[in-house]
């Protein structure tokens, strides 16, 4: 099914539309990485945020992650109507840890902050991505969010979707391009020998493109995280993926 | 310490050849690339890798900078009787990080 997918991709780059997991455009030995429950390395981070879980006091109100956060991650980023605003699940998370646990925030881009997202992700593993786009401001968010990914910028003056959409399937010099999908994050990438989350993949691409990432206030990354996850509604969660 | 993942079976019949695998999240420096400010990252490795098993040495890895980072090691072992596997992890700071299962030997 997945070959399938992926061959149709090849013959017809129109019919990229319909979502195709980062997974299929990976040779088989990164596949089998991924699929590997023990040798797959993301899975280090997803330990360390078992243990930060552990640490930190989170299973005292959410008890057994195993079983309180399956299936949480899949739907974020989410309304908020307690906030009034969105909340993607690394700001959700900076919320329990601020108001409930009386921690200090972590510093944009923490190691712990990837750890956490790892493991409560992984908890959504094989669910489908269910990002409901069911309130006017999540509507409002994801269009903007789009607007942006095909909006083309940097000195190369490429947009997200000029890679992404127009010519997922083909090769760029040596790589297969892929849809950008987001159903894996955060992932273990090859590149970096390390966990990075969505965010840490923007600012890659960004730079790919000779482009500067927005200003890290910039509310333009939860609009882009929301339009990015709701793209890639009904892949499955794969956290932590592998990817290049 | 290091986060470590390691997987030794629970049991084994005796004579038993067993596959163990251990690894650790370390990034492995090589010293030889940079940061993205331009600074040159100096060299971090893991030195020296040691599994025992009955409190004897059965695998000994020197490792050197061209090593990726989070290296694992998968090996054989064969069983004779119940007791601990232990594995040991030296940096090149000589800090050490141990990780243990217990293999039962039926």
């Amino acid at each position: 099914m997945r070959a399938l997918a992926v061959l149709l991709l090849l013959a017809a780059p129109a019919l990229a539309e319909e979502p195709v997991s980062g997974y299929d455009f990976l040779l088989p030995e990164t596949q089998a990485l991924q699929d590997d429950d023990f040798a797959n390395p993301g899975l280090l981070w997803v330990d360390r945020g078992a243990a930060i879980w552990a640490a930190e006091g989170c299973a005292d109100c959410h008890g057994a992650a195993e079983e309180s956060m399956r299936g949480v991650g899949a739907h974020y980023p989410v309304w908020s109507e307690a906030h009034g605003r969105i909340l993607t699940l690394d700001q959700q998370i900076d919320l329990c840890r601020t108001e409930r646990l009386g921690l200090e925030p972590l510093p944009r881009g923490a190691e712990e902050m990837t750890a956490l997202d790892a493991y409560v992700m992984h908890q959504s593993r094989g669910l489908p991505v269910a990002v409901a786009l069911d309130h006017p401001e999540l509507a409002a968010a994801s269009a903007r969010g789009e607007d942006y990914y095909r909006t083309p910028r940097g000195q190369l003056d490429l947009s997200c979707a000029n890679c992404h959409v127009e010519n997922a399937g083909r090769r760029l010099r040596g790589e297969v391009l892929s849809q950008g999908q987001a159903n894996g994050f955060p992932i273990y990438r090859q590149l970096w020998q390390d966990i990075g989350s969505l965010d840490r993949m923007i600012r890659w691409c960004h730079e790919s493109v000779r482009a500067a990432p927005p200003a890290d206030d910039d509310p333009v990354w939860t609009d882009l995280e929301l339009y990015l996850r709701a793209r890639g509604n009904g892949l499955t969660v794969e956290t932590p993926a592998v990817r290049r | 310490m290091f986060n470590t993942r390691i997987r030794v079976p629970e049991s084994a019949a005796a004579g038993e050849a067993v596959e163990i695998r251990a690894m650790i999240m370390h990034p492995m420096d090589n010293g030889f690339t940079y940061s993205t400010q331009g600074t040159l990252i100096p060299v971090n490795i893991i030195t020296d890798f040691t599994c025992r098993y009955l409190g004897e040495v059965v695998v000994q890895v020197r490792l050197e900078p061209g090593i990726s980072a989070n290296p694992i090691f998968t090996f054989s072992l064969r069983a004779s009787e119940s007791g601990p596997v232990e594995f040991e992890w030296i940096d090149q700071n000589g800090d050490v990080t141990t990780a243990s299962a217990e293999l039962a030997v039926t």
